[in-house]
């Protein structure tokens, strides 16, 4: 194995992860990192939060850590042979592989026909987070297309930039389908506080614009909310199709077996990567910082153990997000919950521990604002406690 | 072994106390990363890298 060479496609987390732990684990041939940004791998998360505030300069987000490893930045895969196990890049060289790792990621999704359109920008990139940056410095109106995370962290940054800010999105409430109807009227009521106007139930059918310039979008049923700038948040979808005729089963993703496995050679890791949850056999995609991390380390694992001693992968999804005062810490799957249970805290107070029960069993646990006390329920979603038992708790 | 974190980066995950309970704790009031150990002795250096490495906020460098 130690000769081997092992090609990573993707230096964000995911990939960078991997060439780590692949490292970490023994692993001491050839080992190439493939990304197609020209910056040298950073940290995402920071992107809507310290970096587009200005607290911090890109060079804070730097990731570091792999030494003896072959970085090529700039370079875009476009093409996939598994029979002669090559990736084809963009300036048309070939790079072979014995082993190989799609961590591709995602990219930010955008409203159709907005493209060449001035003042409309995604959140997703370095160089997005460096423009939106830029673009808030004149204080314009920001107008934020959709109820996510990025979304919501972006209008809290620019509020606190002093930048007048609307929130458009076509659910009852911002992250009200992740956090439920409760925790996201808490949410929604802190923008509000904030000095956000906040639309909900609202769907955007095309931005407004004039003489190349964004004016504001259009909602379903006519109504033109006026802005000069606008940020469209309405999620992500996988870097796939770059393997698209290679043999690989693309879905949503690169759809992998329990170990993270593709066939042909070939491994998955992050946000591009779809895998059955070996106790349910329900298929997901997670779009996390600390999946990627984990899965990284997984796929190394797998991959140096070879596919008879490769296991599976299992995990408690966690992810947290930052607005204004407020840190939401989420562990598990919220979303379809069946019942909400707040065990500490209140809404009142703007600090609480609310569990979440899916099909019987504690699905989520989310905190805002009690960081290290919500570690000790994620035994609970781990271990999927029954509901009843957190109901007979609390009473 | 030699451990240091980056209190301004942790964003109090506590993916490192979950990995390396002998090494990381979080302070109560904020969950920011506390060092317990700086140099953890050997049958904590790969749960210490691992935590590392799951940092979400790449906040713990490990050298050594």
């Amino acid at each position: 194995m130690t000769n081997r060479r092992v090609v990573v496609v993707g230096a964000s987390a995911a990939g960078l992860a991997t060439a780590e732990a692949l490292r970490r684990f023994g692993h001491d041939g050839p080992l190439v990192l493939i990304g197609e940004e020209t910056h040298p791998p950073y940290d995402r998360p920071p992107l809507s939060k310290q970096l587009l505030s200005g607290a911090w300069h890109p060079d804070k987000l730097a990731l570091t850590g792999v030494g003896d490893l072959e970085l090529r930045l700039g370079a875009e895969a476009i093409e996939l042979d598994v029979d002669a196990r090559q990736v084809r890049l963009d300036d048309g060289s070939r790079v072979g592989y014995d082993d190989l790792v799609v961590a591709t990621g995602a990219r930010a999704r955008r409203l159709p026909g907005t493209d060449g359109i001035g003042g409309v920008h995604v959140l997703r990139t370095l160089d997005d987070a460096l423009a939106l940056r830029e673009a808030l410095t004149a204080k314009p109106h920001l107008l934020v297309v959709g109820g996510g995370f990025v979304g919501a962290e972006a209008a809290a940054v620019a509020r606190e930039l002093g930048c007048p800010v609307t929130l458009v999105t076509d659910i009852a409430q911002p992250m009200g389908d992740v956090l439920g109807t409760e925790l996201g009227a808490m949410l929604a009521g802190l923008h509000r506080e904030h000095g956000v106007v906040v639309h909900t139930g609202a769907a955007v059918e095309e931005i407004v614009h004039e003489r190349g310039r964004a004016s504001g979008v259009r909602v379903k049923g006519g109504t033109t909310l006026e802005a000069g700038l606008i940020l469209v948040g309405i999620g992500a979808q996988p870097n796939v199709e770059w393997l698209g005729g290679s043999g690989l089963t693309l879905g949503n993703g690169v759809e992998c077996d329990e170990t993270l496995y593709a066939g042909h050679g070939v491994w998955a890791a992050g946000d591009v990567a779809s895998w059955p949850d070996p106790r349910t056999g329900v298929r997901h995609r997670i779009e996390h910082r600390t999946n990627a991390g984990e899965q990284g380390i997984a796929v190394a694992r797998n991959l140096l153990a070879g596919r008879a001693a490769a296991t599976a992968f299992t995990t408690v999804p966690y992810v947290w997000s930052d607005q204004y005062d407020r840190k939401i810490q989420i562990y598990g799957s919220t979303r379809g919950a069946d019942d909400i249970r707040v065990v500490e805290g209140s809404t009142g107070e703007g600090r609480l521990i609310a569990l979440y029960a899916k099909n019987g069993v504690v699905s989520a646990a989310v905190g805002i604002n009690m960081i290290r006390a919500l570690r000790g329920y994620r035994a609970l979603v781990a271990d999927a406690a029954p509901w009843t038992s957190v109901i007979e708790g609390a009473a | 072994m030699e451990i240091t974190v980056e209190e301004d980066k942790c964003v109090g995950a506590g993916q490192c106390v979950l990995v390396a309970p002998e090494v990381f704790d979080q302070r109560d009031d904020d969950g920011i990363v506390i060092l317990l150990d700086a140099r953890p002795p050997a049958a904590q250096h790969d749960a210490t890298r691992q935590a590392a490495q799951v940092c979400p906020a790449a906040a713990i460098l490990v050298r050594g």
